[in-house]
């Protein structure tokens, strides 16, 4: 489809989340590349791994390769911009999926001593590309983004203004 | 599939009645004759509002109570709200595993 041929989809979220541990273990479950490779992955029931790289500096990279059960393959990328040792990270990813570009993302990690624990604070924007807002989940094609967007505004009259 | 049901869910939101409707609902069931009283139209059209969002999965009437209530579906609107935010879903379920490895390399976390 023409319209998701190069469109682009704008996003930001923030996800808060509360851990009972200090700043310090928090931090080190996303600097060391041993813990890290324990939580930070695909789907584990659907998704194996083939690569991993990890090179946390300023101006170093991560690398994710792997590959979902019907043998698509996913690959992150990142650049770290700023690490402040148990307060933040900041990095920026691309993710491609069949070598495709999907997204591009700036994510913002925040570490925050709240009582005995740790805040989390996790904020992303993102660009997604060409109707890959799924992250490629499902086979690209019938319907883009502008399509759906378009048919579903179509489907009543949102400019009456009632109410 | 599951694209056709988000154009249908969307669909269903695209009309501030029915967004109304589904604002009342959110603090809990409520009567057809109840969901048409703010309205300043008929019965039938506020049950043809109705029978588009069941149609989307947004609500559900049921059929226990002489009243037959209507009430709010969580799912179709999970739907509509994850496919707003893409990577989110992947987040959430990464922290669980994060939580999972603190707990599991980390016996005792501290109490407050």
């Amino acid at each position: 489809m023409t319209s998701a041929a190069r469109s682009i989809k704008h996003q930001s979220f923030v996800i808060e989340r509360k851990f009972d541990y200090d700043p310090a273990v928090v931090f080190r479950a996303w600097t060391d590349p041993g813990a890290k490779a324990r939580w930070f992955s695909g789907p584990p029931d659907k998704w194996t791994e083939d690569v991993r790289e990890m090179n946390v500096r300023v101006g170093g990279r991560d690398r994710l390769v792997g590959r979902f059960v019907d043998g698509s393959e996913s690959r992150y990328d990142a650049t770290y911009f700023d690490i402040v040792t148990d307060r933040r990270i900041v990095y920026s990813y691309e993710m491609h999926w069949q070598g495709k570009k999907i997204s591009v993302s700036l994510a913002t990690i925040e570490f925050v001593a709240a009582g005995r624990g740790t805040k989390l604070i996790l904020t992303e924007h993102g660009a997604f590309l060409d109707g890959y807002e799924d992250a490629g989940s499902r086979e690209r094609g019938t319907l883009s983004l502008m399509d759906n967007l378009e048919r579903a505004l179509g489907g009543a009259d949102i400019r009456r203004g009632a109410a | 599939m599951a694209l056709d049901s988000l154009s249908t869910t969307f669909a269903a939101l695209a009309d501030p009645t029915r967004r109304a409707i589904l604002g009342r609902l959110i603090s809990g069931e409520a009567s057809v004759t109840e969901l048409a009283e703010p309205f300043d139209m008929s019965l039938p059209a506020v049950t043809k509002h109705l029978k588009v969002l069941q149609r989307a999965g947004l609500i559900s009437q049921g059929r226990e109570a002489q009243w037959r209530p209507c009430r709010l579906e969580a799912r179709a609107m999970r739907a509509a709200a994850e496919w707003m935010e893409p990577y989110r879903k992947q987040w959430e379920q990464r922290l669980d595993r994060l939580d999972e490895y603190l707990k599991e390399t980390h016996k005792k976390p501290r109490r407050r």
